[in-house]
């Protein structure tokens, strides 16, 4: 029996605040004439994880692995193809119109790109307003004194209100973007790839805003991203996921002091280093990640391992199984190293 | 000491905008030593991109122009020589490599006729010859089953496999310098360490230089021999890569270092940060332009004086071969010691 499911409470007995259930996203694949799907790409497959409140989950793997249609599925941007996304222990996949809007406000999103997501023909205030205005916050006044209070809590300026998100550099323009994912008291923000396009001197005081926000509202975050040393720095738990599927997933010092999976280590051991002159043993990869559309059967990973394994046990697919409390990983021939072991 | 490569001297490269008249290059000078990897890095703006267009001269017309200084490549002047001398210095001595492969590779050609085309353009040989050198150093950049790879179109490879060719590109014609501006940004961590190794190898079997232009200071150690820190379109230090990573000399430089996340940092421990953002180029400084970020208690008053908007201050060479600028609201060794 594999064990899919991954243990529903924490660590403290909480209920987690979401929970994901073997949650699936296929996108069809269209083609021919008349524009048939004649394949599935598997986008996310098989996703099972959960946040506790207060908590940041990292989410780590490289374009095209799935991990910000992971994001817009928890977020129902997607309508997910199979599986549940439970939000305080209600399900919430299949909520459409009134009954999901309290949802809405309790989830909120920031982007990569701040300068494409806001709005540029609209002020900062209106775009703060806005959320305000939708979740029933009627008085003027009223909205223009929590936007005020908004704009002070991301370290911008009062006046910034009256102005235009062109008017910001890259940095300040996330700061507005956080801003609106915060303005309704969100309890959980998915973070897509939120200080990727920024500058190095810039990124780290975004971060330490995302850290102070959520010390203040104890917000848990899905925190998205490829930079492992960024995600390992804000995250109490990291899930790294290749070709839609979850591969290892832990406690962010486990996973770093001690990875199993063979692409996690990778990945580690391909992370350039600000010291000169450091020698370490790099694991070089073959080749590409395989496309989403018809994967290769069995193990996704095992022809890009650096672990040999017989062609046969290649189209196995590996188990995801918990090794150590709350230490989650695909165990198979090509993906941990004395696989056996853990199998016990 | 013998000649340099490449010797780039008070570089200075201007755009025309609506708003005036812009210095993206102030007074820029650097040296390329043979076989040697130079990284130039700073943040978005800093004018590292533009110092490389300006080396093989292909600033943005009419906007962009070369105002001062000179590019010595072998003691030849690059700024002085005709356009048509220039074509064929760009991509025979010196190649290039750019961040996104896909923009820098035509959509409509056969990879491998792309690839002849930079040996037609440069060496007197056939179609059929050019081909077949095409093929060899698609091999030669690790490219499985090239000459199947040859006949197929840009979209038909991977980001890595694109980069792959645009690097073949570059090195085609065995360049003696190699700019790569952010060749590994727009690829994944795994694909990044397969490129950069590439590029090891590479230069070791072939001896040329590099000029390796990026944002990603953890690149820059581990390719880099020299580096040059930019800093709103001037150079805030050079040194050896050593220099740089274990004594900076310049509080922007020490502040870029201090602010990435480190693996062995403490968890959700507050990051260090440059306070401030980068200026604006229209509204640059003549003094000590990181001044007004800069964590010096005189940092304030000096913003206030006269000297900043008037006198500019050089680089001081501080130990050998590692230059810093030459201002105490600016230098690490000037920051009083705290108590």
């Amino acid at each position: 029996m594999i064990a899919k499911n991954d243990s529903p409470t924490g660590s403290n007995g909480e209920k987690p605040l979401l929970e994901l259930r073997n949650l699936r996203k296929y996108f069809p694949v269209k083609g021919g004439v008349f524009l048939r799907a004649k394949a599935q790409l598997k986008a996310v497959d098989d996703v099972s994880l959960h946040i506790q409140p207060g908590e940041t989950l990292g989410l780590v793997g490289e374009s095209g692995c799935g991990k910000s249609t992971l994001g817009k599925c928890v977020c129902r941007l997607h309508d997910a193809t199979e599986g549940q996304v439970l939000f305080r222990g209600q399900d919430i996949t299949r909520l459409r119109g009134k009954s999901l809007k309290p949802f809405r406000r309790d989830i909120q999103m920031i982007f990569q790109d701040p300068a494409e997501s806001l709005n540029s023909r609209h002020s900062v205030g209106n775009i703060l307003e806005e959320p305000l205005l939708i979740h029933g916050v009627k008085s003027p006044a009223e909205r223009r004194q929590r936007v005020a209070k908004l704009l002070d809590t991301v370290g911008l300026s009062k006046d910034s209100a009256d102005r235009f998100p062109f008017e910001f550099s890259g940095g300040q323009r996330q700061r507005i973007g956080i801003a609106r994912a915060i303005s309704l008291n969100p309890e959980l923000v998915v973070c897509d790839e939120p200080v990727s396009a920024l500058d190095v001197s810039v990124q780290s005081q975004i971060l330490n805003l995302m850290m102070d926000l959520q010390k203040e509202f104890r917000l848990s975050y899905l925190f998205i991203a490829h930079d492992l040393a960024v995600v390992k720095h804000i995250s109490d738990r990291i899930a790294i996921m290749y070709l839609g599927k979850i591969v290892e997933l832990g406690p962010a010092e486990e996973i770093f002091r001690n990875p199993l999976h063979a692409y996690t280590k990778a990945l580690i051991s391909a992370i350039p280093l600000p010291e000169p002159h450091t020698k370490r043993e790099r694991i070089i990869l073959k080749g590409d990640v395989p496309s989403p559309i018809d994967p290769p059967p069995g193990c996704a990973f095992a022809r890009r391992s650096w672990i040999h394994c017989s062609e046969e046990e290649m189209n196995q697919p590996g188990e995801f199984r918990e090794v150590q409390p709350g230490h989650w990983v695909e165990i198979h021939p090509a993906t941990v190293e004395n696989y056996q072991q853990y199998l016990a | 000491m013998p000649q340099p490569l490449l010797e780039v001297r008070d570089l200075v490269t201007a755009f025309d905008t609506d708003a005036g008249q812009v210095t993206a290059v102030d007074g820029v000078s650097f040296t390329v030593e043979k076989g040697k990897t130079l990284g130039l890095v700073g943040e978005s703006g800093c004018g590292k991109s533009v110092t490389a267009l300006s080396i093989i001269r292909l600033l943005p017309q009419p906007m962009g122009n070369i105002l001062g200084g000179k590019v010595l490549l072998e003691g030849k002047d690059l700024t002085q020589i005709s356009e048509e001398e220039m074509h064929k210095v760009r991509g025979g001595r010196i190649g290039m490599i750019f961040q996104e492969p896909l923009t820098a590779l035509n959509p409509v050609h056969r990879i491998g006729k792309q690839l002849s085309e930079v040996f037609l353009l440069h060496k007197d040989i056939s179609r059929k010859e050019a081909w077949d050198r095409s093929i060899d150093i698609l091999r030669k950049v690790g490219i499985p089953s090239a000459e199947v790879r040859a006949a197929e179109y840009p979209h038909q490879l991977s980001g890595g496999m694109r980069q792959r060719v645009v690097i073949a590109m570059a090195l085609a014609c065995k360049p003696s310098l190699v700019i790569a501006d952010e060749p590994t940004t727009a690829l994944d961590v795994t694909i990044q360490a397969q490129i950069l190794e590439l590029m090891k190898e590479l230069q070791a079997e072939m001896g040329m230089s590099i000029i390796m232009i990026t944002h990603d200071l953890g690149v820059i150690a581990e390719t880099c021999d020299d580096v040059v820190v930019m800093y709103a379109g001037r150079v805030a230090e050079k040194g050896t890569v050593e220099d740089i990573f274990k004594r900076p000399a310049h509080l922007y430089t020490k502040g870029l270092l201090d602010s990435i996340p480190r693996m062995e940092n403490e968890r959700k421990s507050r990051l260090k940060t440059i306070e401030g953002y980068v200026p604006g180029l229209l509204e640059l400084p003549v003094g000590a332009r990181f001044a007004p970020r800069s964590p010096h208690p005189e940092a304030g008053e000096y913003i206030q004086s006269e000297a900043f908007k008037s006198e500019r201050p050089g680089l001081v060479e501080i130990e050998p071969g590692h230059w810093v600028e030459d201002h105490p609201v600016v230098r690490v060794d000037k920051m009083p010691v705290q108590s």
